[in-house]
């Protein structure tokens, strides 16, 4: 009873400096966070996971390591540490341990399975600009695609929209736990991102309709127009501040507080963007009114500019294997990813895809080998960057997740072989120190509420 | 004349590639064929074909000598379900052709007619130590067009000339939700439709003489399409219908049962629910076996093991690659089979021999036997796996370069990345 008072009490702390946290990530003239995050992990027993070989996300591998978890924490990890008292031993031993895998590209919920016009929410493509829109008003929980990535080992994704307009709307970011509400699934206190796309989706989208944007310049006058009004509105709201809050406030415009929230810094571009001269522009976008892109996503020809990415910090989130089904795709290379790396910039393996999201592992391995094959070095502990700590930046969620460090939340994968390798099953998956997939356990794999009494519900899929 | 001789020469002159002796020593060599697992053989290649292989193979004198040791090799992947030679650029319409909209061409629709040799997709798949395909007819529906076959494959090699290998190694054609939505809206209609257009292709062949005389009532199908269609009826030409509920599949095989048909099924989301009739009725299965999402209502029961479950109740499964440019993944597909619980044999044989075999193509490639023709491969590691690659790749007896355009643009950009630490920028 006393240890269940004391973890409720830092549940309370922890919720009272995320709340804080909430309001001030909310746009400017918003009145407040209106969709807050009610996940609570439950409370979960102190653990050791022993003997395992351990990717930390920080660039290491660790032989025959201890990870320590406690209070939903990672609290140590390291080897020949002792496992002390009270706590949960699992036996590491010939399998391997990361951070949980995050996923920075993800449609969950918003094309869920099974694919009908029903709750196919993921583009509002009706008008170039739909900066107004939030994802998580899409997100439909019961998408049995969150259970499978839970098997595939994701903790964490962020929601986008679809590339559909020059600006999509909200981006949201969730722990993969099973929730019957998204804001039960919403990751406590993590900013919010703007999708916006560059090249031929929405030039052909609108083009075809006969109206602007029809062409990449056509996309480009989109894109200054909005900051320009969006520009506008950060100054009206600013003097209304300045001026001591006299009179009536500028009245609230949702597309524009959400790019107002890009211009303050709040809110983190996430730019579907293929071609390296179209990111080229785009940067150039964001000096001219002072943002930064946290992120281009896809990106088949960032290897063509790594070093500029690099400089510009901005990362890139992209594949291994798709390319070509676009001219805009068709110089996407295996070794993308491993070459924005060897650059020094900020690498990641993404899926966009619910089969994928399954077994970003094996997407990793394979950049992995063909740069070493192309003698471009990748060590394991790298590697694992790409799928861990780096979308946990793109996310603005580093502080929190992407590593095994101490303090960070203990999300946690014990993999049967070589996280890398196609043979690698996610034996166990802890959210928050809390078990949420046990591939030998039923009472650990969740099905969503639409699969239950339907066909092949009896084993882990 | 003499120009022609002089292009004759000069094409001769060009033969010895495929004609020079190679043997490929030292390796474990995976023959997929009767002489099964070799820990340290020897597969000679002459003249495009394999001429033999063991463990006690002498290498014959002038043999370009490839040492294996310490690598698997294998047959060349054979890859079921491509589009491989039909398609370029997705979104580019003028370069997509595996598929036709016209409406009086559907059974006739031969995949083996324009294939494109120099397609840029062909390098990156053979990277994936893919060296044979079935170049697979796909959809393009208009508005009302009701057409319910695809059209005709073809098997093609990815190396060498000609690049066609075998033309109508099978029929296509969707059943289930696609199906139903061709022939007017649901699953009744379409078999409805299929028992009646194959009794007019068996009405029209014994009266074809009438036909032409115009003393026959009207037909549904063209007449290109009915003489396509003749070699199905009589249980010669397989007929590849793609398909994933469970009682969509038991149509199929009531379907074949009474028409005579042979069947082959693609994707079977939900085969594992009958697999024991799948494999009384001998019919073979393609599938992508990490398609475990119920994407569609006819896919409910989609599972990673299903590859695994048809083996075991004894079904011969081919498995296929993720589609267009992604092919290469095919091998990865079979090592999450693996993973869910095929024997490592079986998804090996499921990605070389075993498509060889469904295809009719097994006396010419699928295994590495003396007689066969001389694709193998060479793996760094598992072949099955994210972390190895080839090494070497032949087909016809030819090595194949170990290039792509996108090897081309990495090794472009490769010196810029790998030296980040002057502070220049391009």
């Amino acid at each position: 009873m006393t240890s269940m008072t004391k973890h409720l009490c830092g549940a309370c702390i922890a919720l009272l400096s995320l709340a804080s946290a909430g309001a001030a990530l909310a746009a400017h003239g918003a009145s407040d966070d209106p969709f807050p995050s009610t996940y609570h992990p439950a409370v979960s027993v102190p653990l050791a996971i022993v003997g395992a070989t351990v990717l930390t996300g920080t660039g290491t591998e660790l032989a025959d390591a201890t990870l320590l978890i406690a209070d939903g924490k990672i609290e140590a990890v390291g080897t020949a540490l002792p496992v002390p008292e009270g706590y949960r031993e699992v036996d590491g031993r010939g399998k391997w341990l990361t951070p949980g895998i995050i996923d920075a590209h993800s449609h969950l919920g918003v094309y869920p399975s099974p694919a009908t016009p029903s709750h196919e929410d993921g583009n509002e493509a009706v008008s170039p600009n739909t900066a107004e829109v939030w994802a998580e008003h899409s997100v439909w929980p019961q998408d049995p695609k969150f259970r499978l990535a839970r098997a595939g080992g994701v903790t964490s994704l962020m929601i986008l929209p679809g590339s559909a307009n020059l600006f999509g709307g909200r981006s949201v970011t969730l722990k993969n736990v099973p929730s019957v509400t998204t804001p039960g699934m919403k990751f406590p206190g993590a900013p919010y991102g703007l999708k916006i796309a560059c090249g031929e989706n929405p030039k052909r989208l609108y083009g075809g309709k006969g109206r602007s944007p029809a062409t990449r310049m056509g996309n480009v006058a989109g894109y200054r127009k909005a900051w320009i009004d969006a520009a506008d509105y950060v100054r009206r709201w600013d003097k209304w501040e300045a001026g001591a809050k006299a009179g009536d406030p500028p009245k609230r415009d949702l597309q524009l507080e959400t790019l107002a929230g890009v211009l303050r810094g709040e809110i983190l571009v996430q730019n579907h963007c293929y071609r390296a001269d179209e990111m080229a522009v785009m940067v150039d976008i964001a000096r001219e009114f002072g943002f930064k892109i946290r992120t281009f996503h896809h990106a088949n020809e960032a290897f063509k500019i790594a070093p500029l990415l690099a400089k510009e910090d901005i990362c890139v989130a992209t594949w291994a294997n798709s390319w070509g089904a676009k001219m805009e795709s068709l110089d996407g290379i295996e070794e993308n990813a491993p070459m924005v790396d060897a650059a020094g910039g900020c690498a990641i393996i993404h899926s966009d895809d619910g089969l994928l999201i399954q077994r970003l592992g094996q997407e990793a391995g394979i950049a992995m080998t063909a740069a070493n094959h192309a003698g471009l070095p990748v060590s394991r502990g790298e590697a694992i960057k790409w799928i861990t700590a780096n979308p946990a930046k793109a996310m603005g969620i580093a502080d929190r997740v992407g590593t095994l460090e101490p303090g960070k939340m203990a999300d946690v994968v014990l993999w049967s072989a070589n996280p890398f390798s196609v043979y690698a099953l996610a034996d166990r998956v802890w959210i928050d120190g809390v078990i949420q997939w046990d591939r030998a356990d039923p009472r650990y794999q969740s099905p969503s509420d639409f699969v239950l009494g339907q066909p092949g519900q009896g084993f882990a899929r | 004349m003499i120009r022609l001789l002089a292009a004759a020469l000069a094409l001769a002159a060009a033969v010895p590639v495929a004609a020079q002796t190679v043997a490929i020593t030292g390796g474990r060599v995976l023959t997929m064929g009767p002489a099964g697992e070799i820990e340290r053989g020897t597969v000679v290649i002459t003249g495009g074909r394999i001429v033999a292989v063991g463990a006690d193979v002498a290498v014959p004198a002038g043999a370009k000598i490839i040492d294996a040791t310490g690598k698997i090799v294998t047959p060349g992947l054979v890859a079921a379900g491509t589009a491989l030679g039909l398609i370029e650029v997705r979104a580019v319409e003028t370069t997509d052709d595996r598929a036709t909209d016209a409406s009086e061409l559907s059974a006739a629709f031969d995949a083996g007619y324009g294939l494109n040799p120099d397609s840029l997709l062909i390098p990156v798949a053979r990277l994936g130590g893919i060296t044979r395909a079935i170049a697979t007819p796909a959809y393009k529906d208009k508005g009302g067009r009701e057409l319910l076959f695809a059209g005709q494959a073809a098997a093609v090699a990815l190396g060498g000339r000609p690049m066609l290998m075998k033309r109508g190694v099978a029929m296509i054609l969707e059943m289930g939700d696609a199906g139903a939505e061709r022939a007017g809206g649901a699953r009744a209609a379409e078999l409805v439709a299929l028992r009646a257009l194959f009794a007019e292709v068996r009405d029209y062949k014994a009266r074809r003489a009438a036909y032409d005389r115009g003393e026959t009532r009207d037909y549904m199908l063209s007449r290109a399409d009915m003489e396509a269609l003749i070699p199905v009826v009589e249980g010669r030409m397989p007929l590849l219908i793609t398909v994933n509920r469970a009682s969509d599949i038991r149509d199929a095989l009531a379907l074949a049962r009474d028409e005579k048909l042979k069947l082959i099924l693609e994707s079977a989301s939900e085969g594992w629910r009958v697999a024991g009739e799948i494999a009384a009725a001998g019919v073979p299965v393609l599938l992508t076996p990490i398609e475990n999402t119920p994407a569609s209502f006819e896919m409910l029961g989609a599972t990673l093991s299903n590859a695994a479950r048809l083996a075991a109740a004894g079904v011969v499964i081919a498995i296929e690659g993720n589609g267009n440019h992604r092919e290469r993944e095919m091998r990865y597909n079979a090592g999450n089979a693996v993973a869910h619980g095929l024997d490592w044999p079986a998804a090996l044989a499921a990605i070389t021999i075993d498509p060889a075999r469904i295809f009719g193509l097994a006396d010419r490639i699928g295994s590495l036997e003396p007689g066969k023709e001389g694709d193998v491969v060479v793996w760094d590691g598992d072949p099955l796996d994210t972390l190895s690659r080839p090494t070497a790749v032949f087909i016809r007896g030819a090595a194949q370069p170990m290039s792509s355009r996108a090897t081309e643009l990495r090794d472009r950009y490769l010196p810029a990345v790998q030296q980040p630490a002057n502070g220049e920028t391009p």
